[in-house]
């Protein structure tokens, strides 16, 4: 079993162990890490951002090299690791293996990140996430630029090494009895993700090597004066990471996936809607990336094409959606903690994914694009959507971690908050974006809509912090004093499921 | 899963994809007429620069961090920097352009209400991105 807490065990037994509860462990406290820390630096630009002026923040330079060490974190810190956690645990248990298929390369993946982690906080570098030429080769400080060059570089080797070890286990290593068509949904959506990121991260690779030989001035790729051209550095970047937001959000539909059947006590709705739905997202999720870059002086005709590859992808969405009414329409719903992050999460998933579409329709792209409107839309998904299902899959997952039940009241006044903070954020930056708004932005002129607007979504996000907070206390308290789980079905739902205690840790006695 | 029907499924993916359709057709139309420049339009060079707009009109007139338009008479702006990326925004008129280095970008628009309005650098640029503004008079041409 996988009673991290209930059966204390030395540190360095953890920390050196390959087997893939460990390692799941090992990268579910590191992404938590990363998300209070992470979101720390939101609490404090939103504070800045409460009246027009400097507020707490002394300069420009340090606000701007806070939102890109902000979105660094949660994107590369906490979303990636914390869906590698989960997989970790419950990818081999669901297609019945012993552990991963490499499990030496399961830790090293792990443990590349923690020294990509200090060079990107150690550095703390200001050309946003997005590191766009030529600003990032000629005019960002260094060396906190390298460093986070660096840092970017060993999370993409980590994440590529991470994603052949779930490619392999499941496609090799997976029980002979089980055909690939019914391996859960969970499992499927790493070997989509997965995919994805094999296919996608190298080009990013290749284009950090570029940024960091222009740097160095051995190269000129991304400067005009010598034919370079910096948009070529934008479709690098975007190729990679359009395709990337689906490797991050895959996982979380998947986490739902798990959750919905099991809360509403029926079985999934359609199996292989899922499976068509991931596939299809992973496929035509390659043809939309220069959606981004319409302002850039795109024709006409790369526009349009690239806006057909962004609708193209809507309707895979919509089947995930479609698959999750079904499957709770007429079951007997259990609200519990889990099942309501999910829910509150599909209903900010379809909110997100219905602004995407106006984004993506050329002429309204020109009122949007790099507005608040833009801030709002991408955290609707990182954080409305995805944040929300590693919420409910924590909460899920957290009895077989840690052989205790959370506290079931305050995981809810967790949920509630955090709904009510994300619709008061992310919904009113939207239309502080359609007034004109522009983002990563120190300051702004007092023009009183902007000022209300402004308020009103710090508002909401001290109301995500407290949420936080909440979160913090109830998993720490719950760990050491919490009720003892009834392992067999903690919420008491009936069925049986997949029970990451399943999986059999050398280190545990049994 | 083969046991029960799919048809709402099929209904609801109908939906869907019809409304990204017309979505789609809505959009590309309306582009095509909104990239139309008209072949009158007084042309206005801008270039960004950390952090800075300069403008230059067709008699070579400049100006610094203001722009002076006349009202009903279109304008083609050509968008470079000569720096980093820029991104040219007169978000009350829709006017939204990123100035790249090596590139000349147009878009055009006409001004039907005289006044003072904003204009902004909406792509990051560094230290004083926030502040990169400027002021665009349109003037009644009595």
């Amino acid at each position: 079993m996988v009673l991290e807490l209930q059966k204390p065990r030395p540190i360095w037994q953890i920390m050196f162990s390959t087997h893939h509860t460990d390692i799941g462990l090992l990268y579910m406290i590191m992404s938590l890490a990363a998300l209070f820390m992470g979101g720390a630096l939101a609490l404090a630009i939103r504070l800045e951002l409460f009246f027009p002026g400097s507020q707490i923040i002394a300069d420009s330079m340090t606000f701007n090299r806070m939102f890109t060490v902000h979105g660094t974190t949660l994107i590369f810190l906490f979303i990636l690791p914390f869906a590698s956690s989960i997989g970790n645990y419950l990818v081999p248990i669901m297609i019945r293996y012993k552990d991963m298929a490499y499990p030496k390369l399961n830790a090293i993946a792990f443990w590349m990140i923690p020294p990509a982690f200090a060079l990107i906080w150690l550095g703390f570098a200001d050309f946003t996430w997005n590191a766009y030429a030529p600003y990032s080769v000629i005019s960002a400080p260094g060396p906190a630029a390298d460093m986070w060059i660096f840092g970017l570089k060993i999370l993409g080797v980590s994440a590529i090494l991470g994603a052949i070890n779930f490619i392999v286990t499941i496609l090799k290593c997976k029980h002979p009895d089980l055909p690939l068509s019914k391996a859960p949904l969970l499992a499927w959506s790493y070997l989509t993700s997965s995919l994805i990121i094999l296919v996608a991260m190298p080009t990013f690779a290749a284009a950090l090597l570029m940024l960091l030989t222009d740097r160095l001035a051995v190269s000129r790729f991304f400067d005009p004066a010598v034919g370079g051209d910096p948009i070529a550095y934008q479709h690098l970047f975007w190729f990679t990471f359009h395709p990337e937001v689906y490797v991050l959000v895959i996982p979380a539909i998947g986490f739902m996936y798990e959750i919905i059947p099991r809360f509403s006590r029926k079985p999934i709705y359609s199996h292989s809607s899922g499976v068509f739905a991931f596939v299809l997202l992973a496929i035509v999720g390659f043809a939309s990336w220069a959606h981004h870059m319409y302002a850039t002086g795109m024709s006409f005709t790369e526009k349009t094409v690239f806006m057909i590859g962004t609708l193209a992808a809507v309707p895979a969405s919509a089947m995930h959606v479609f698959n999750f009414l079904a499957t709770m329409w007429g079951g007997r719903i259990k609200f519990a903690t889990p099942m309501m992050w999910s829910v509150g999460g599909i209903a900010l998933f379809f909110s997100a994914g219905a602004g995407g579409v106006v984004n993506s329709a050329m002429p309204l792209d020109f009122i949007s694009h790099d507005s608040y409107w833009v801030v709002g839309h991408f955290h609707l998904f990182v954080m409305g959507t995805i944040a929300f299902g590693s919420f409910g899959f924590f909460y899920y997952i957290f009895p077989y971690i840690t052989g205790r039940m959370y506290n079931e009241k305050w995981g809810i006044v967790h949920f509630i908050l955090s709904f009510v903070g994300a619709v008061m954020v992310f919904f009113t930056q939207h239309v502080l974006g359609l007034y004109g708004m522009p983002r990563r932005v120190f300051d702004y002129p007092p023009i009183p809509e902007w000022i209300a607007m402004n308020q009103f979504i710090t508002v909401g996000a001290m109301l995500l912090g407290i949420g936080a907070a909440v979160f913090l206390v109830n998993m720490i308290y719950s760990s050491a004093k919490g009720k003892p789980a009834n392992m067999d079905d903690p919420w008491g739902l009936g069925g049986k499921y997949y029970y990451p205690y399943e999986a059999k840790n050398p280190h545990h006695s049994h | 899963m083969s046991s029960h029907s799919h048809w709402s499924e099929w209904i609801y993916i109908g939906v869907v994809v019809a409304l990204l359709v017309w979505v789609g057709a809505e959009a590309w139309n309306l582009e095509r007429l909104v990239e139309h420049v008209p072949e009158d339009a007084k042309v206005i060079k801008v270039t960004g620069q950390q952090w800075f707009w300069t403008f230059e009109h067709e008699d070579g007139t400049k100006e610094v961090g203001e722009l002076h338009v006349k009202k009903g008479v279109p304008y083609k702006f050509e968008v470079t920097s000569t720096d980093v990326i820029h991104s040219f925004n007169i978000h009350d008129y829709v006017v939204l352009m990123d100035a790249v280095p090596g590139r000349i970008n147009t878009v055009w628009f006409v001004p039907f209400d005289a006044g003072e309005f904003d204009i902004q650098c909406r792509e990051y640029c560094g230290l004083i991105h926030y502040n990169m503004r400027g002021t665009l008079y349109v003037e009644d041409d009595a």
